[in-house]
């Protein structure tokens, strides 16, 4: 037990004592390196800036549309060969090549639009000559936005177009009164959502330090319209740094699992019925037009089982759609019942059903039973 | 990890449908509840005088349906071709790309004082007619009811049930605060239009009951001092008192089926009870002699039996017991009390007003008084009347305060579709006649 002690104090006694000689301590100062500094005048300050910062401070702030500090450099890469409609102006009979704010406020011309490689972008407040387009940067961003050239509609604002198939607002699946509902605890409003975030920028080129002392400015010369161009695809642009053997492997679960899903009847010899996801598509897709809402408390207790042939793009054929058997209901309930049972058919049908046009022999006459039971509401 | 089981999922996912003998058979069972989308193009008017009623029955037709909840009408300016001959061919394609499901079509015209009304019903989707076209005559001054009977027929063809459209409500119309109010009878159109009143605001009257024909109304009235029950005359606007025991208290009636006996409460020595009275004998009967208060009676729509009010067990409950007087079964069991029950026309419901913690309730139950479900809530609610179809209750509903107003509104009974009924001013009790002839 004390013989651990002992080596224990010997041990710090050691210890310290090497600390105050400082055995193996180096004295020495760290080497470092100097860096001369220039004294600059104001008035040499003054003309450096004067050839990079824009001419006057703009009047009128409320011309352009926002600030926005962060997509302020996109413009100035400008990887897409065309969208920028706003430099039409043409920069270059102007004294200084720095883009004014009144630019902006000039309408594309459509003309010009078509040879936008004749009026390439100016760098805005950056070097007294207009930044030579970067020579076909590796776009990362594998969305063609040049597919997106007819800006004849410069009104950015989205269209909702009409969409049948969709439920409306009304509907619903479940029947909620007043004596159940519950007071609401949600918010009347929510926060407006935030504006897109901007487009993965490719790498910019190297700035200069008086582009550094110009980005400084709280002036804004941007350009807007890049901002305003055709926000052209809803759908997300593909990661382009995905890891490189995924889509390796994810193309075989995809294949694996289109073959599982019915890809098989690509073969010769196609199985004998529609898998379980083909008929479960189907049915959803007929569910979704098959409106009870305004049926009677007759019609909704009668199940109705109706027969049908498609064409081979998948829409049925509105004249072979006929009532197998029906139970439940009386006469008028069940001619209800069928009605909106051929209504809800037709009506998704419009555009053909999703249905695999190799394995058409099997999905060619088809029966449909309706059954309302869980439709019921009283 | 996640891939193999996603295969594996997949695989399970491709178990493929079970071979069958037959043609693939897919079953459905989950639709949506929806309006139904329909189209109602103005009624092409035949002569230039025709223009304007041809726009306002297409505005009442497209009202009615509108009103129900069970139909969405799609605007004029969604239209991609217009309807300018009653007997051309319909362009269905056009129709089905603004997604109408339905199309009414139709054409008026006016000869002297007379008005007719054509139209023809399309299901779209189907690209035909909804049963053939028909024709309304009547006079230019009911160029309203021609509209409301237009949206029955189509009601009926698209819903297989019958309409509602063209009938009529009976009310108490109220003015002034409620520690002064002035009442009185009023009828109108269901939907608020052509309001005309019946009586004055000399008397409080309550309760107002239509004939299964129509024609005539039971309502009482405190006119003697004392409630009392009489009997109007819509058409000649004519009133008599019934011939109810002299010195007691009569009240709450209603009309039986046959249209011939009444069912009403009599308070005599305190006590309250359930009598009829044969409007062309003058038979007067007792129903029930219980110590309790038995009240609010109504007939099941074959005239079999009776259900009605009482505090018999303790609390204000429902009870049937048949139309000629015999034992009564309780049918109301949930917590709180209920009261002023009312027969479906199709019979298959009872509509009811029940109080439970402090709130008024309009609910249905089935007439054995399963499957009770409460339809609206509020400061309160009361008196529900059946729309001739038995498909939507039309009540009272009061706001609350000193200068709180009762206003009609009407619920479909799935209890979606809540509406007020715009009247002229306050009003309360309503009762719906059964469609017009």
């Amino acid at each position: 037990m004390k013989t651990g002690q002992y080596i224990s104090g010997a041990a710090h006694v050691g210890l310290i004592l090497w600390l105050l000689v400082g055995i193996g301590f180096d004295a020495d100062p760290l080497p470092f390196d100097s860096v001369s500094a220039t004294l600059v005048t104001e008035e040499d300050y003054a003309a450096l800036t004067a050839l990079s910062a824009p001419p006057e401070a703009p009047a009128e702030p409320e011309a352009v549309p926002e600030p926005e500090p962060a997509p302020e450099p996109e413009p100035e890469p400008e990887p897409e060969p065309t969208p920028e409609p706003a430099p039409q102006p043409a920069p270059q009979p102007r004294p200084a090549p720095v883009q004014s704010p009144e630019q902006p406020q000039a309408l594309p011309d459509p003309a010009a639009e078509a040879a936008p490689e004749s009026t390439p972008a100016p760098a805005p407040r950056i070097a007294p000559e207009p930044a030579p387009r970067p020579e076909a940067p590796a776009d990362p961003d594998p969305v063609p936005q040049v597919a997106v050239e007819p800006v004849e509609a410069p009104e950015p604002a989205p269209a909702p177009e009409p969409r049948d198939a969709a439920v409306p607002e009304e509907s619903s699946t479940r029947i909620v009164t007043e004596a159940e509902e519950r007071p609401q605890t949600a918010p009347t409003t929510s926060p407006r959502p935030l504006p897109r975030p901007s487009r993965p920028v490719p790498p910019e080129p190297e700035e200069t330090p008086v582009e550094t002392v110009a980005e400084a400015e709280p002036e804004p010369t941007p350009e807007p319209e890049p901002e305003l161009t055709p926000e052209p695809e809803p759908e997300p642009a593909p990661e382009p740094d995905a890891e490189p053997e995924a889509p390796l492997f994810d193309d075989a679960v995809a294949a694996a699992l289109a073959e599982a899903l019915g890809g098989a009847g690509t073969t010769p010899d196609a199985p004998a019925t529609l898998s379980q996801a083909e008929a479960d598509s189907l049915r959803l897709a007929v569910s979704a037009c098959w409106n009870v809402g305004s049926l009677s408390s007759d019609a909704l207790g009668v199940t109705v089982i109706v027969a049908l042939e498609f064409a081979r793009d998948g829409r049925p054929i509105a004249d072979t759609i006929r009532m197998v058997s029906a139970s439940g209901g009386g006469g008028d309930a069940t001619r209800q019942a069928f009605e909106t049972a051929r209504r809800a058919i037709l009506r998704c049908g419009t555009e053909g059903y999703d249905l695999p046009p190799q394995q058409y022999d099997l999905w060619k006459s088809i029966e449909m039973v309706f059954d309302p039971e869980k439709m019921r509401r009283l | 990890m996640i891939r193999i089981l996603s295969v594996l999922l997949a695989c399970c996912l491709a178990l493929p449908v079970l071979a069958q003998g037959g043609p693939l058979r897919i079953e459905i069972t989950e639709g949506v509840i929806e309006p139904v989308p329909f189209a109602a193009p103005a009624f092409v008017p035949e002569t230039p005088q025709a223009a304007e009623v041809a726009r306002q029955i297409t505005e009442v037709v497209a009202a009615d349906l509108t009103g129900t909840g069970l139909f969405r009408r799609i605007g004029p300016d969604a239209f991609i071709s217009q309807v300018s001959d009653f007997n051309a061919p319909v362009a269905y394609p056009d129709w089905r790309a603004v997604n109408a499901q339905a199309l009414v079509t139709g054409e008026v015209a006016v000869q002297g004082s007379a008005l007719i009304v054509r139209f023809r019903l399309h299901d779209v989707f189907a690209g035909q007619e909804m049963g053939s076209g028909l024709q309304f005559q009547g006079t230019v001054e009911s160029w309203r009811r021609m509209g409301h009977k237009v949206a029955d027929v189509v009601y009926s063809r698209i819903t297989g049930e019958g309409g509602y459209f063209d009938s009529r409500v009976v009310y108490v119309s109220e003015t002034g605060p409620k520690d002064n109010r002035q009442k009185r009878l009023a009828i109108m159109d269901y939907d608020g239009a052509n309001t005309q009143f019946l009586t004055d605001s000399s008397a409080i009257v309550l309760a107002p009951r239509f004939a299964p024909s129509g024609d005539r109304v039971l309502y009482t009235s405190y006119s003697s001092g004392r409630p009392r029950i009489y009997l109007l005359d819509v058409a000649s606007v004519s009133t008599r008192a019934l011939d109810t025991e002299a010195g007691s208290m009569s009240f709450a009636p209603r009309f039986a089926p046959d249209g011939r006996t009444v069912i009403f409460s009599q308070t005599q020595d305190g006590n309250t009870d359930l009598f009829t009275l044969d409007l062309t004998t003058g038979t007067r009967q007792r129903l029930t002699s219980a110590p309790s208060i038995e009240t609010a009676p109504s007939y099941s729509p074959d005239g079999a039996q009776i259900v009605f009010e009482s505090d018999r067990s303790g609390s204000q409950q429902l009870y049937v017991m048949p139309a000629t007087g015999g034992e009564a079964t309780r049918i109301s069991f949930g917590q709180g009390r209920y009261g002023t029950p009312v027969w479906s026309p199709r019979g298959d419901y009872i509509a009811f007003t029940k109080q439970n913690t402090g709130r008024f309730h309009i609910g249905v139950m089935r007439t054995d008084g399963s499957e009770e479900r409460l339809l609206t809530a509020s400061f309160l609610d009361e008196g529900p009347t059946w729309s001739p179809n038995g498909r939507v209750i039309m009540f009272t509903r009061e706001t609350r305060g000193a200068s709180g107003e009762a206003n009609l509104y009407s619920v479909d009974i799935s209890g979606r579709n809540l509406q007020r009924i715009p009247t002229t001013g306050g009003a309360s009790d309503p009762a719906w006649s059964p469609l017009q002839n």
